[in-house]
């Protein structure tokens, strides 16, 4: 099964997608840290950044409709919190400023993650000196996830084309048997792909 | 609960991700040391499964539908260390491929997730545990610790977005602990569901001894103690002593004044009744939350029992064991 909504254009093939991933990640440090720091008054690098974005987005060839559809389901989150801000002097101020700064930075991760496959994150951050550990699990996890996922799936299917009543209480406790039995199953494969790894000389 | 890039300033992102820093650090080192390799597959499929838990939606009345956060779930299930290297995997992933959270807020959102939560729910959880025995006493702790891990970790949340300047703690407080007050009921239902889903088909997997990474080193234990100490005297303490909230109070009437004037065109809505309300509004939160904590420790209880005679009149006649 394919489960390409996680990091779908991070394999295609760009000028952008060609940069070295320690360029890409340095870089996206740098707009993000700018973007926070500077002053809401300071509107020409706001501006200037969001071209910049822009313009980066188009060389990606990354398709328009599926950068802002990202944006869209994200921003609900940020707006959430960000109405909280309102609640003070200058309020409509901070709201816009934080509003603004956050659409910026997530339209920034956006275009990392679609442009940089996870395991060469990963091995751009190894060589910044991230502990050994938690690579091994972040690179086990990332190649779990989209069995887990499937795994989840079936689990569901199953359910569902067992249950006939839709009664609130009987839905959470199957789909709390469900996390359950998830559980079960990572311990067990784990337990195999111990075994895997054993046998093919690791540690 | 988590908080986009954006909303917190310099200083709040430097010293919660230093505080985060150190927590996961401790933990990798104590999980480097004293775990047996087989283990490590566990930690990385662990948390694996925590992400795709949080993936399952669960209906809540008309459309709107919840998901678990999962931490406590961690901590129980594989013990504390573990559980805070599983829910910082899953944070770092969730911001480098889903842009789902900022990444100079990881820090932030690492320290509330995955630092605070997990260490009260596992704390709450161990306490209650010696007083407690049996299977209700263990879905009771359950269900009481991830109420309250959900609770904790959304006012350390209110106290960043407050020391950044992104909203008071007059407004943040009470909205922040006030909407987790509630989402904690459905992590913790959903949690002592899980809890008693697994303890009735595979109970071994919750022997207390058989955690993966399990607490006995007093320096870890010292580290996570002092980073919540800490935690709490840096962003919490001060909004809630009236010294520092005189301060604010002269600063933004010198600091804002002029721009306030400068922007008549855009009121604040709110602006009338939002200085009458910070006093009486953060009162009535932890008002509400004793009474709250008081209820839920009561209702877990409650849930348990019938949980747990469930669980007992299930197991007798149709567990495999006996089928086969």
């Amino acid at each position: 099964m394919r489960h390409d909504f996680l990091d779908r254009y991070s394999r295609l093939n760009s000028p952008i997608h060609r940069l070295p991933t320690t360029v890409k990640l340095l870089s996206t440090l740098c707009i993000i840290s700018a973007t926070v720091t500077v002053h809401f008054t300071q509107v020409w690098f706001f501006i200037l950044v969001a071209g910049g974005l822009l313009i980066l987005s188009a060389l990606t060839t990354i398709p328009w409709r599926f950068v802002f559809g990202r944006l869209m389901v994200l921003e609900p989150f940020a707006l959430g919190i960000a109405v909280m801000a309102l609640f003070q002097e200058n309020g409509v101020f901070v709201f816009l400023s934080i509003l603004t700064k956050s659409t910026l930075c997530l339209f920034t991760v956006i275009l990392l993650s679609n442009t940089t496959p996870f395991a060469e994150i990963l091995l751009s951050l190894k060589r910044f000196g991230v502990p050994k550990l938690l690579i091994t699990i972040l690179a086990l996890m990332y190649r779990y996830l989209f069995v887990l996922i499937d795994e989840a799936e079936r689990l569901n299917r199953a359910r569902s084309s067992r249950t006939f009543s839709s009664s609130p209480f009987r839905k959470w406790n199957t789909m709390a048997s469900l996390i359950g039995q998830l559980f079960v199953r990572s311990t067990e494969r784990a337990e195999r792909i111990y075994a895997a790894m054993s046998a093919r000389g690791w540690r | 609960m988590h908080i986009p890039d954006g909303f917190l300033d310099a200083k709040t992102a430097i010293a919660t991700g230093l505080f985060s820093i150190t927590g996961l650090g401790a933990a990798l080192r104590r999980a480097g040391r004293h775990v047996q390799p087989r283990k490590i597959p566990l930690i990385g499929l662990a948390a694996a499964f925590i992400f795709v838990a949080q993936m399952l939606n669960f209906p809540v009345a008309s459309g709107t539908s919840g998901h678990l956060l999962g931490a406590t779930l961690a901590a129980v299930l594989l013990g504390p260390s573990a559980a805070i290297i599983v829910m910082s995997s899953v944070l770092i992933v969730q911001a480098l491929i889903f842009a789902d959270r900022g990444i100079l807020a990881l820090g932030a959102n690492i320290f509330n997730m995955a630092i605070v939560a997990p260490l009260c729910g596992f704390g709450i959880y161990k306490i209650l545990r010696t007083f407690f025995r049996g299977e209700q006493g263990r879905l009771a702790a359950v269900g009481f610790a991830s109420w309250c891990a959900t609770v904790i970790a959304s006012v350390f949340c209110a106290g960043e977005l407050a020391w950044s300047g992104t909203a008071l703690w007059g407004t943040a407080f009470p909205a922040m602990a006030g909407v987790h007050m509630l989402t904690g009921l459905g992590e913790a239902t959903i949690t002592m569901l899980v809890i008693a889903a697994i303890s009735k088909t595979r109970p071994e997997l919750l022997e207390d001894n058989d955690q993966a990474v399990s607490i006995n080193g007093r320096s870890t234990a010292f580290v996570y103690v002092a980073l919540i100490v800490i935690g709490l005297l840096l962003l919490v303490a001060p909004h809630t002593s009236p010294l520092p909230d005189g301060l604010e109070k002269v600063a933004s009437s010198l600091g804002f004044e002029h721009k306030a004037i400068e922007e008549p065109i855009l009121p604040s809505p709110i602006k009338d009744y939002q200085v009458p309300g910070i006093q009486s509004a953060g009162t009535a939160t932890i008002v509400a939350g004793v009474i709250g904590a008081i209820a839920v420790f009561a209702l877990s209880f409650l849930f348990a029992r019938v949980l747990a005679r469930r669980h007992k009149s299930a197991v007798h006649p149709s567990s495999p064991a006996n089928r086969q």
